[in-house]
């Protein structure tokens, strides 16, 4: 169903508020020049209808406060109201971001806080809150490895080896920073086979990334020895930690032998996200990579904090002010009320919530890494495919139709017809039975009703969208007829 | 899988058809299949030099992004332009129409490394 927009309901005249007639004639005080020739073209309409407009389209929206929303790689848990209070605060939300040292002692506090916990957490020496997302954090990461190989005068390193099962973030980053990737291909388990790392590294890699738990939901098991490989042939190793939600807690990124690791604030420490950020991708660094942390660096001066501007070796900023601090503010209330028990109960309930969807599902679906899995267990539509016709972008679509937000489809790319399902510890067992048997329901209906799974979803404000179209020619913004 | 047997194929899914002494190439049906609705394709210009293994530019589905990599190596002499314009064609044809580049190659005799339609079958059974 086409929604009209504001211009369409627009109507001469209409205004939210009445202004008091103006003493002068604008022509009378400004310059010519500066005077439009026309009134700009806003939509006019009174104040209830934009709140009507606004509110009718937000109901429409899919969101974690209505729908279950098993995104994979995404943690969509949900997120405590809570959270929005405490960063709703005046002392946090109306600080000014370059309000003198002094009279920030809170939020700098805080923001200490978060990292000495975050170092504890990710078991690494120091952490810096500035990258706004996980993308960012992966990029200043490999930023402070440059910077690193560069202040001992190792320049000839230009390649960064990443696994096909990589997010694609992690090739887009190493572009980035101007090196070049060479791909990983993966064990037969799905893991990085130490044997095919060996023939990959060289004196010109300057690092790996590796993701643990992998995209495949799978523990890396021999990555002690992958990363003393690594090592030993002078690299360094970045830890994608977008799943650390299934490590908390248990193990420690700094422990597996990883320089650096980025974990995402608005996955695993549960503030929002979804529609494009804020997020906050926070890195983690052993000590001798400290000193090329993004600038300025929080310190300890006459019993006060202040921000420390004077870093050499700092690669810089990589984001306005300090990062996105309401983010901070809302993981520091989650670590806080959590606890490390409760961070740890969380990373067990979350590998027991995909390990359930997994077993409930693996004699229906094809599951191509067979075995436990972590946070998230990743199915395959392939023999549907090959029996009905039906691909995994259909299923997707279906469960639209039964209010179930789609699992991520088709990554990672090494198995076809993916399906990757990240239940997350906050959904209860009816939300996932559901879910299970709405699953079960599509693999029959597949079989025996194609056509409503080809036509799906059914029950969506907008039916299935033209995806082809969409991106050959996009429309990017609205125009007047 | 039945493939044309008047060209040779690589392992990343491209063909390549000598045609006198330049080499026409293109992506299989297989590797389209795979891939499914192409939004979008990076071809390089004429004059541009190639290598033999190496990508030479980027095809983008609905699913995923994929990179092109050169069968032989040499020089471009020709870039399917009109194509470009109706990525249709290139699943609709991929054998004829829906060639990609054509290759003014330093050695013709590296398509002999490449390999035949029985071979390369042989390994699309083995990915599918």
């Amino acid at each position: 169903m086409a929604q009209p927009t504001l211009f369409d309901k627009s109507q001469p005249g209409k205004r939210c508020t009445q202004m008091p007639s103006a003493a002068m004639a604008a022509e009378e005080f400004l310059p010519a020049d500066q005077l439009r020739a026309e009134a700009p073209r806003l939509p006019e309409l009174s104040e209830p209808e934009i709140a009507r407009h606004y509110a009718r389209l937000a109901g429409q929206n899919f969101n974690v406060d209505a729908n279950f929303y098993p995104l994979g790689s995404c943690t969509m848990k949900y997120n405590p109201k809570v959270h929005e209070e405490i960063a709703g605060a005046a002392g946090f939300s109306r600080l000014h971001p370059s309000a003198p040292d002094e009279c920030a002692q809170g939020a700098l506090r805080l923001m200490r806080e978060l990292e000495t916990w975050l170092a504890q957490i990710l078991g690494m020496d120091a952490v810096s809150l500035q990258p706004p997302a996980g993308a960012a954090g992966e990029f200043t990461s490999l930023r402070v490895f440059r910077a690193w190989h560069d202040s001992r005068g190792d320049t000839k390193r230009t390649r960064v080896i990443v696994p096909d099962t990589a997010h694609g973030t992690n090739p887009a980053s190493v572009a980035r920073c101007g090196w070049d990737v060479t791909v990983l291909k993966s064990g037969e388990d799905g893991r990085v086979a130490p044997e095919a790392l060996a023939d990959a590294l060289g004196d010109d890699v300057a690092a790996l990334m590796l993701t643990n738990p992998s995209t495949l939901g799978l523990f890396e098991t021999r990555v002690l020895e992958v990363n003393a490989m690594v090592h030993e042939a002078g690299g360094l190793v970045y830890c994608d930690g977008a799943n650390m939600n299934a490590l908390l807690g248990h193990a420690r990124p700094g422990d597996m032998g990883f320089d650096a690791v980025h974990v995402n604030l608005h996955k695993t420490f549960s503030t929002p996200h979804g529609g494009g950020g804020p997020g906050a991708g926070p890195i983690g660094v052993v000590a001798k990579l400290e000193p090329f942390l993004p600038s300025p660096r929080i310190v300890e001066r006459g019993g006060a904090l202040a921000w420390d501007w004077d870093r050499p070796e700092s690669i810089g900023k990589v984001q306005a002010w300090f990062g996105n601090f309401l983010v901070a503010v809302r993981a520091w209330a989650y670590i806080q009320a959590n606890g490390g028990e409760g961070l740890r109960q969380v990373a067990r309930d979350a590998v027991l919530a995909a390990n359930y969807i997994r077993a409930s599902l693996q004699e229906t679906w094809d599951l191509p890494y067979p075995g436990v899995c972590m946070h998230e267990c990743v199915l395959s539509a392939k023999t549907l495919k090959n029996a009905t016709g039906i691909r995994a972008a259909d299923v997707a679509k279906r469960l639209l139709d039964y209010g179930i937000h789609p699992p991520t489809m088709y990554f990672p790319l090494i198995v076809e017809e993916a399906l990757m399902i990240e239940p997350t510890e906050t959904e209860s067992k009816a939300a996932m039975d559901y879910f299970i048997e709405m699953m079960q329901e599509i693999a029959q209906d597949a079989a025996g009703r194609p056509d409503l799974l080809h036509e799906a979803p059914h029950e969506t404000p907008v039916r299935r969208v033209d995806e082809v179209a969409a991106a050959r020619k996009p429309i990017l913004r609205w125009r007047e007829e | 899988m039945d493939f044309p047997e008047d060209r040779k194929y690589a392992q990343t899914h491209e063909w390549a058809k000598a045609e006198g002494d330049v080499v026409r190439v293109g992506l299989t049906s297989f590797a389209l299949e795979q891939l499914g609705d192409i939004i979008y394709l990076d071809l390089p210009e004429e004059g541009t030099a190639v290598e033999q293994g190496v990508p030479f530019g980027e095809i983008e589905s609905v699913k995923a992004v994929g990179e092109l990599i050169s069968p032989v190596t040499g020089e471009i002499t020709e870039v399917n332009e009109a194509m470009m314009d109706d990525l249709d064609a290139l699943a609709d044809d991929p054998w004829e129409a829906g060639w990609l580049l054509v290759i003014a190659p330093a050695d013709l005799s590296q398509l002999d490394g490449l390999m035949d339609a029985a071979a390369y079958a042989e390994h699309c059974e083995k990915e599918a």
